[in-house]
């Protein structure tokens, strides 16, 4: 296969700073746009009345929103280059779509926020940080867009930087890049900026191309929550009995002692099949099928793991979740929840606090979730969940809640240990 | 080792495993299959998330009466090999059958047509999992479909009511008469597509390579000499010539069209896409040109 790998990012930005202007750019740049496709928005852009083709327009999904002329779901984009493919997960930056950027960096191993130079950090910039925080995102960029409308200033650059800098020691991002830009002139998107030489990293592109994001996966703890049993109804394959699933975390080897969960037994991984191949070893975030030397009852939903490393396995739980739909969650609410490939029912006793997202501050008195909210709640489920602490394992640690009535999604969940 | 995959192989572990959750979760799935490329590559990772054991759903064509035979022909062989069961929807019947009516004006494509007869089959088999090629790629609408992609009781799509698609838990849980379209590709570009067919040494109909055909121009459009596409003989700019051309994407005959092409084997049509400047449904899919709308609007009725 080729050797490219994969690198996913989400995008943030206010309404206006730049962020569909940008991504226009990397596309047009990295020469991802296709001639019709500049044809159709160079039309549209002639019929409102433009003075510049825009490419903003090329990342405007749906016609409700081209006619309001905003963004309002997660859009999901695609470029490469020789060295890595991008999946970009466009979300607006809207105060009422926290949802949606929670949506979009559930996938990212990277976020990228811009800020308008002449506006500098806002609240938005500090909710976007503290978002991709929340979602343990390793790998934070900022772009700091329109450079050309306040001279290419070195000085307001370091100024804008110092101030998100001070904030963000609250959070815990390992690794934030600054980088200043013209999205519109394309100053330090593809290439380096000849308007500002006093700064020395690398293009936002070239960032992107090099940021090293293989060791943010957990490949310590094994966790392989069964997908499906394989028993195929043929008579050559009779005795068959294989576990499919995708390796959450840990590396799994044949000859490994593995421990089944829930039931507790322990046996050996007599081979890992790949269709026509026999493989060595599994990790994340292969889809691989596992058959163990002894004939065991398992099911969907259990899980392998090691016998010395195992997970959390409770029903009363603790979490902080993301409030999706209109209709508030209160405590006593029952709820379905799918964590790993298993499904249950929850019973939400407890909301603890409602996280003020601009402040960090926490409302204890909080009773409730409204749409977008973000709090810490305390439940229980019907059956135990095999789960890792989010922060620590973020396969094992999410989860979704669904309402039972619509069957809508209702909530973004993120496993703590304490409860 | 460093334990990391290309990103073909990590966007094969995503299909399989959102394929094995289908399996896993709902009662009566299919999958379509056209006999296209992405259709192609869509039934090979079946094979391979379902392995060892037999594909445990059909496959369902949506038959407009306007296909290319050697599409046919590689239908039914590939059908034939796996053994599987084959629906198929007819749009030809639910003309004769007065369900729909045809629009006869020149130009016209039985493409909208399409979206009655796939409703139809879904609603007669009462399946509940519908895989669909579809990539985001493809075009702005699709852009923003998720993985499970839910519709309504009339099969229909509305993107700002979709639900909120996070992680890998994806939630196919539905009311009774509605259904899913599961697209395993969101993540694929065409590039992907035919590096993956090159690595996988996937079967395809040999039209998606360079060969001699009778064509003509229509206006920016290039189509082939069929039955249901002919020139108007009193226009000279639409005379019949034989150009080496090939098809990027096969579909209704009346609205797709070849591009010039002497790309002969797969790596020399991915060296064409690599350094192409056209968008795959652009160069051949006379029906989208119509307005930048076009296909959202034939998504929100139920269309692929
Ligand atoms: N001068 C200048 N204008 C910019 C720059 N980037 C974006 N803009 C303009 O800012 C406005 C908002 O940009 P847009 O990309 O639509 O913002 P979005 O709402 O964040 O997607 C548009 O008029 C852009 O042309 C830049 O680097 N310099």
């Amino acid at each position: 296969m080729s050797q490219t790998d994969l690198l996913r990012f989400a995008t943030a930005g206010s309404v206006d700073d730049g962020k569909s202007t940008l991504i226009g750019r990397l596309l047009y740049d990295s020469k991802q746009i296709f001639e019709d496709q500049l044809e159709a928005i160079e039309k549209t852009s002639l019929d409102r009345g433009d003075e510049y083709v825009d490419l903003a327009l090329l990342t405007d999904g749906l016609r409700a929103e081209r006619e309001q002329g905003i963004t309002i779901d997660v859009a999901y984009r695609y470029f490469s280059t020789p060295k890595r493919k991008f999946i970009i997960a466009d979300s607006p930056g809207h105060i009422q779509h926290t949802r949606n950027m929670i949506t979009g960096c559930s996938t990212a191993d990277l976020v990228l926020v811009l800020v308008d130079a002449r506006n500098g950090i806002t609240e938005q910039t500090k909710r976007h940080a503290f978002i991709a925080s929340l979602l343990r995102i390793s790998h934070l960029v900022v772009c700091i867009n329109k450079m050309d409308l306040v001279g290419w200033s070195k000085e307001r650059f370091q100024e804008i930087r110092a101030e998100l800098e001070t904030f963000v020691t609250r959070l815990q991002i390992p690794d934030i890049t600054f980088i200043p830009i013209s999205a519109l002139q394309g100053d330090n998107v593809v290439d380096r900026s000849t308007a500002m030489p006093w700064y020395e990293g690398a293009s936002l592109l070239h960032h992107l191309e090099d940021v090293h994001i293989a060791s943010d996966r957990n490949l310590i703890d094994l966790r392989f929550p069964v997908q499906l049993v394989m028993r195929p109804r043929s008579q050559q394959l009779h005795d068959y009995r294989g576990y499919a699933g995708q390796v959450a975390s840990g590396i799994l080897g044949v000859g490994d002692e593995v421990m089944v969960l829930p039931s507790g037994f322990v046996s050996k991984v007599e081979g890992i099949e790949f269709y026509d191949q026999e493989l060595e070893q599994a990790f994340p975030p292969m889809s691989v099928i596992i058959r163990l030397a002894d004939d065991l009852d398992i099911s969907r939903g259990d899980m392998l793991c090691r016998p010395h490393n195992k997970p959390y396995i409770s029903q009363d739980l603790s979490a902080t979740v993301c409030w999706m739909s209109e209709k508030p969650l209160e405590e006593g609410t029952k709820l379905a929840i799918k964590h790993n490939t298993a499904w249950g029912k929850a019973l939400v006793h407890e909301i603890r606090y409602r996280l003020d997202i601009n402040t960090l501050h926490r409302d204890e008195s909080a009773k409730e979730l409204g749409l977008n909210d973000i709090g810490r709640i305390s439940f229980r489920t019907t059956v135990p969940l095999f789960y890792d602490e989010y922060r620590v394992n973020k396969a094992t640690g999410s989860f979704v809640l669904v309402d039972e009535q619509t069957q809508v999604t209702v909530a973004a969940g993120m496993l703590l240990t304490h409860t | 080792m460093n334990y990391t995959l290309s990103h073909l192989e990590a966007l094969e572990a995503e299909a399989i495993y959102v394929i094995r959750e289908v399996v896993a979760e709902f009662e009566r799935p299919c999958l379509l299959f056209s006999g296209g490329k992405d259709s192609a590559v869509l039934l090979h990772l079946a094979v391979k998330a379902c392995w060892p054991g037999q594909l445990p759903f059909p496959v369902l064509h949506i038959d407009t009466g306007h296909n290319f035979p050697e599409v046919l022909d590689f239908r039914d062989r590939r059908v034939a090999e796996l053994g599987v069961r084959l629906v198929v929807g007819s749009v030809q019947d639910a003309i004769d059958n007065g369900e729909v009516t045809e629009d006869k004006t020149p130009g016209a494509s039985r493409n909208r047509l399409q979206t009655h007869s796939l409703i139809e089959a879904i609603a007669r088999n009462r399946f509940d999992a519908v895989f669909g090629g579809g990539r985001r790629d493809e075009e702005k609408a699709r852009a923003k479909e998720r993985v499970f992609s839910h519709r309504d009781e009339f099969g229909q799509w509305d993107p700002r009511r979709q639900r909120p698609e996070l992680w890998n838990l994806y939630n196919g849980r539905y009311r009774k008469g509605e259904h899913f379209r599961i697209f395993p590709l969101s993540n694929w570009t065409e590039l992907d597509i035919w590096q993956y067919i090159e690595n996988e040494s996937i079967e395809l109909p040999g039209i998606y390579f360079a060969h001699e055909r009778e064509v003509f121009r229509k206006g920016q459009m290039l189509l082939a000499l069929t039955p249901y596409t002919q020139p108007d003989p009193a226009n000279p700019e639409e005379e019949v010539h034989t150009a080496s051309v090939r098809y990027r994407t096969v579909g209704d005959m009346t609205c797709t069209s070849p591009v010039l092409s002497t790309a002969k084997t797969i790596e020399e049509v991915i060296q064409e896409i690599s350094t192409t400047r056209i968008s795959e449904r652009g160069a051949t899919r006379a029906d989208d040109k119509f307005s930048e709308a076009a296909m959202e609007d034939r998504k929100r009725e139920g269309y692929f």
